[in-house]
Formats: structure tokens, C-alpha cells, sequence
């Protein structure tokens, strides 16, 4: 190396330009998210459990067992129906997991970088930071879900034809209506998931250790569903958190059942904000030593 | 007047059992560049961390250009640096990461990436990964990190520690430059000839506090004038030496007088102990340079110095 001796000063010092915000942490951990390998992993599995699913069911019925059960045979009437089959068993481990995998990082990875101290010695405030972070930790969530289930939707239909659907009362459901629904039931999936992405937030900030943030989250959610199959604790049923990850079944009633879905926001509002108030605060006010 | 770069009031971090920084008053003046001076573990990074607003404090307070940088980020308005290694994305291009810092910073921050690639001669290696960047690129890269905010005010921990000799060169002259064009600089360094090169302040840190602040010079001449006289009588010439002008900080130690004076003064009173009838022994210059008062002053119980300027000096602990 040669000695410095570039220009003193830059062509503008001036103090012109905007103060940053969360749209800068917001925008920035987005091109992040781009250029780290968990990102493509997540979407990977959203991409491929409906791919799956198709690919089982076009064996099946290849194989000419498909009209032999009921369950076979109303996966093969519409290709609407494989979303929906996604979310019921990608409740158990699968969604928790990829949401977790960028809400348990998106903390941890500043301390295991080091770059904490980086980010917090430039114009931004600590909430700023932190809302940024929280939004995309939402936004990936809210992408991998309607990924999956925009892949389910197009390869069902590929594979089974863009039908008319049996709703769970056992009326029929017209094809575009059925489609709505669909999209419906993913909203509504989102409820859940955002409370998984809070304690997800939550242990990134508190474990400082993606892998244990992202294992913890996963664990804590299988938990949950193991006290519901507990002996005697079918009355905490209803308040499971797991429990929430059926509510979309009653857009699929005739009529439609809004019953688990009121039940599924407060529920999941009282999973969800305790576990952000605690990463918020733990954030605010952790001493950034170390790295 | 405007509040000065930095105000540090009786500032203390424990950790537990461990006082890391123990009562710490600093001020740094505009246009200094000032040396925060200690051997590892002193409490450094620990102090500028505090000033970074990236720690709490226990005690005490920290402002910067008059604010508290612990209840707002508005604080580091016009204040940059970096503690430790400075640390970046290593999946991202040094000039992304410059990008994404400048994005936090605002303030037209973005127009100065390219300006701050090249003061530090990284531009030919900006489209690279930082994850390969060698430990004297990232420290160059947080020197650029830092200039991005156009700061009136560097902080900067031990940049040249971990550099080989041309890297050491290299990131001192950068330093000088920067504070020739008018910025102050906390420069902490376990480097006594680091400081002694470039700063016009120091404050030596031992053990979370502060043994000596004051100028270089000052410090110097607390180290270079001392002697050692023994002569036929020490008792008698030690009444000598107290009452000859020009003579301080009498003492006794190893057997031998020891005090500090002026080379004339020196002569004066050689005159007058041959004329008191004490003859000498010995009288010679002791071969105290600062690397040595800068150990005494940090590894030993301290010692007390009384130079032409006050110094702070610790009793033993
Ligand atoms: N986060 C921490 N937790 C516990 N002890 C710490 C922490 N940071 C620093 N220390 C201790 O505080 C003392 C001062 O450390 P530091 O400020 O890093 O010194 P320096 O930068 O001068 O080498 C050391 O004894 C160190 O072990
Ligand atoms: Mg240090």
C-alpha cells in the first residue's frame, strides 16, 4: 500500500439530504435478506411443499389408486385445495420454521457480525432500528406464505384443473369464489405466523445466537402443540397458539364461521405483543459491547 | 462559547465485581488531537463505548459538543469512529456496506462514498467482499465508515493495533491528515510512541483511571529531568538539596538522592555541596524516558511526579 493521498475534503461536505428512518433500515435489511443464503432456504421449502404435494398426487392418480380415498380423491377435484392442504400441515413445523429463520437472525447476526455498535453509531435511533427490523422480519413472512401459496394455487390447478371446491359444510364453492377464499384463508394464516415472528424477535434479541433463536422458536411452537394433546388440557385448546393455525377453516364454512377468527387475533395478540414488548425493550437497552 | 468535542464527568462502568472505568474527567478541546493512552485492559474501548452511546455508564455522564449521547442519536451529529475492530457485512461489497451506512447517516452521507473509498485507497476494492478483506483493509474501511458522516469529531480505538509497520504508517499519516484539515480526534492507543507522534494531549489510563492528563510536553519533561546524586553525607546533602533553589522532588530511592532540576540549577548545586564539605559520588542524569514513566505510571503502584505543570498521579493502591 502507498501512502494515503487522496483529496482532503469531498466535492460537497454540505449537510444537504434528508434524515434517514425506518425506511432506510426497512429498504437496507430487505437488500440484505438478498444477498444471505437462509433467505433462499425459506423460500425454497415454501416453493417446494406445494411442488410436493402436486407431484404426490399426480403419482396417485397415475398410479390409479385415486379414486379409492376420500381424502385422494377431494385433493384431485381441484387444484384449489392444495394451498389449503399446505397450510393445515405446514402449521406443525414447517411455516414456524421459515418465518423463524429470518425473525431469529435478523437481531442475533448484528451480534454475531459485530455490526451492532456500526449501525447504532450512525443517525439512527434504537426504536428505528428496530421497527425496521421487526417490518421485514413481517414482510418475509407475509412473501413466503403467499408464495407458497400462489405455488399451490398454480401447480394444483395445472395438475388438477381450476375447479369448483367442496367448502367444509360440503357445499359446492365456485372456482373464482374458491380462489378468494384461498387468499382469504392465507390472510388469515398471517395471524399466527405474525405472533411466531414476535417470539421469533423476541429470542433474537434475547438469545443474541441465530441458531438458538431459530431452534428456540421452533421449539416453543412444538410445545404448544404438545399441551394440546396433553391429557385434561383440552380446555386450553382454543388458546393454543397452534389452535390459531386452523382458524382459516371457518372461511371455508357455509356460512362462514367468524368465530376462530375473532378468536385468532386476540389470541394471538396476546402471544404476539408481550414477546415484541420484551425484544423491544431488551434492544432498547442492551449494552452493545463485544464484536 | 460552544461546549467542547467532549465532556466526560466523572464517568465509572462496573461490570459486576470489576470497575472498569472508575471516575474517568476528560475534556477534549476543539482542533485537539488527543491521546487516550493505557495498556491493554485499562478501560479504553470501555470509556469510548460509553461515549459512542453504545454502553450505559453506572456513574457519571458523557457529552459531545454539549449532548448526551446516551438519550439521543442526534448526539453523534458530527461525531464518528469506531471501537474495537470496526465491523461490516462480510456477504456485502465494502462500497454496499458504505452504502447501508450511509443510507443510516442521511444527510447527503450517500454523496460522500466514493470521496471516503478513496481517501483511505480502497476504490479498487470496493466491489469485493468485506468477508475477505484482510484486518488492515476493514480498519481502513472504518476509517471510511467514519468519514461518511463528515464528523468534526473522530473517535477512533487503537485504528493502527494489529497493522503491519506500513499499515502503521499509513493509518497515522491518514490521522495526521484528518487533523489537519480541523477535526478533533480521541485517538486511544496502548502505544506510547503512537500517541507521542500525533497527539497534542494525553490522558493515561490505568486500571479505569486517569494517572496523568495534560500536554506531551509536560509529560516529557516530568520524564526527562530527574537525576541521582550520592556523596560523602546524604543526610546533610539532602537538607541541601531541599533548600537549593531549582531543585524538586526530592527523594530517596535505592540508597541514592534523587530529584529533578534544571542543568543549572544542577551545577549550582553541586557548588554548594562541595562547599558544605559533602563530596560526591555520583551525580548523574537518570536515563528516565517516557516509555519508562509511561510503565511506572501503569504497572507500578504509580509513582509521584511533581513536574513544572501539576500532574494527576494515583498514590498506591
Ligand atoms: N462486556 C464486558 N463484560 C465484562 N467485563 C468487561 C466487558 N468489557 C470490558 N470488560 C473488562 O473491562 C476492562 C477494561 O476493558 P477495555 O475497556 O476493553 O480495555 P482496553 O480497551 O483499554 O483494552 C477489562 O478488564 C475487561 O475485561
Ligand atoms: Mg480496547
Amino acid at each position: 500500500m502507498t501512502a494515503l493521498a487522496a483529496p482532503a475534503r469531498p466535492a460537497g461536505t454540505d449537510a444537504t439530504g434528508r434524515a434517514p428512518g425506518v425506511w432506510a433500515v426497512y429498504r437496507w435489511e430487505l437488500v440484505k435478506l438478498r444477498y444471505q443464503k437462509r433467505t433462499y432456504l425459506g423460500l425454497a421449502a415454501s416453493v417446494l411443499a406445494p411442488l410436493l404435494l402436486v407431484l404426490a398426487i399426480s403419482l396417485r392418480s397415475g398410479a390409479g389408486h385415486g379414486d379409492a380415498f376420500a381424502f385422494a380423491n377431494y385433493l384431485t377435484r381441484s387444484g384449489l385445495v392444495v394451498p389449503l392442504v399446505i397450510l393445515l400441515f405446514g402449521a406443525i413445523w414447517m411455516f414456524p420454521l421459515i418465518v423463524a429463520l429470518v425473525a431469529g437472525d435478523i437481531f442475533a447476526s448484528e451480534d454475531h457480525n459485530g455490526t451492532l455498535k456500526t449501525v447504532l453509531t450512525r443517525s439512527l435511533e434504537r426504536q428505528q432500528i428496530f421497527a425496521g427490523k421487526m417490518l421485514v422480519a413481517a414482510t418475509y413472512a407475509v412473501f413466503a406464505i403467499m408464495l407458497s401459496g400462489t405455488v399451490g394455487v398454480i401447480a394444483g390447478s395445472l395438475q388438477s384443473g381450476f375447479n369448483s371446491l367442496q367448502s367444509l359444510s360440503g357445499t359446492i364453492v365456485s372456482a373464482p369464489r374458491g380462489l378468494e377464499l384461498v387468499y382469504a384463508s392465507l390472510v388469515v394464516y398471517l395471524i399466527p405466523t405474525a405472533a411466531i415472528v414476535a417470539i421469533g424477535l423476541m429470542l433474537s434479541t434475547l438469545t443474541r445466537n441465530s441458531a438458538a433463536a431459530v431452534v428456540g422458536t421452533l421449539m416453543i411452537s412444538l410445545l404448544i402443540q404438545l399441551i394440546g394433546i396433553l391429557p385434561g388440557m383440552s380446555g386450553a385448546q382454543p388458546y393454543l397458539l397452534s389452535t390459531q393455525f386452523n382458524a382459516w377453516q371457518g372461511l371455508l364454512r357455509t356460512p362462514t364461521d367468524w368465530v376462530p377468527i375473532i378468536r385468532a387475533l386476540w389470541v394471538c395478540a396476546l402471544y404476539g405483543i408481550p414477546a415484541l414488548l420484551v425484544a423491544f425493550l431488551v434492544f432498547m437497552r442492551r449494552d452493545v459491547a463485544g464484536g | 462559547m460552544s461546549a467542547p468535542p467532549i465532556e466526560v464527568r466523572g464517568l465509572v462502568k462496573r461490570y459486576g465485581e470489576l470497575t472498569a472505568v472508575d471516575g474517568v474527567e476528560l475534556t477534549v478541546q476543539a482542533g485537539d488531537v488527543y491521546g487516550y493512552l493505557g495498556p491493554n485492559g485499562a478501560g479504553k474501548t470501555t470509556s469510548l463505548r460509553m461515549m459512542l452511546g453504545l454502553i450505559s455508564p453506572t456513574e457519571g455522564s458523557v457529552r459531545l459538543f454539549g449532548r448526551d449521547p446516551h438519550s439521543t442519536v442526534r448526539a453523534l451529529d458530527g461525531v464518528a469512529g469506531f471501537v474495537e475492530a470496526p465491523a461490516f457485512y462480510p456477504y456485502l461489497s465494502a462500497r454496499r456496506n458504505l452504502e447501508l451506512m450511509a443510507a443510516y447517516d442521511g444527510y447527503g452521507a450517500a454523496g460522500r462514498v466514493d470521496f471516503a473509498l478513496d481517501t483511505v485507497e480502497l476504490g479498487s476494492r470496493a466491489r469485493d467482499r468485506v468477508g475477505g478483506f484482510s484486518h488492515g483493509m476493514r480498519q481502513r474501511l472504518g476509517i471510511a465508515a467514519a468519514l461518511l458522516r463528515a464528523p468534526k469529531l473522530l473517535l477512533l480505538d487503537e485504528p493502527a493495533t494489529g497493522l503491519d509497520p506500513a499499515g502503521m504508517r499509513d493509518m497515522r499519516r491518514l490521522i495526521r491528515r484528518l487533523a489537519d484539515d480541523g477535526m478533533t480526534v480521541l485517538l486511544s492507543s496502548h502505544l506510547l510512541a503512537e500517541v507521542e507522534e500525533l497527539c497534542n494531549r494525553v490522558a493515561v489510563l490505568r486500571r479505569g483511571r486517569i494517572v496523568y492528563e495534560g500536554t506531551i510536553a509536560a509529560l516529557a519533561r516530568g520524564a526527562a529531568a530527574s537525576y541521582r546524586l550520592a556523596t560523602t553525607d546524604d543526610t546533610r546533602a539532602r537538607e541541601i538539596c531541599l533548600a537549593q533553589p531549582g531543585i524538586d522532588a526530592v527523594s530517596t530511592e535505592h540508597g541514592h538522592i534523587v530529584f529533578t532540576g534544571e542543568e543549572r540549577a544542577v551545577a549550582e548545586l553541586s557548588r554548594a555541596l562541595v562547599e558544605a564539605d559533602v563530596l560526591i559520588h555520583e551525580l548523574a542524569p537518570q536515563t528516565v524516558t517516557l516509555e519508562d514513566l509511561f510503565f511506572s505510571l501503569t504497572e507500578g503502584d504509580g509513582v509521584v511526579l511533581d513536574g513544572p505543570e501539576p500532574l494527576v498521579v494515583e498514590s498506591a493502591s
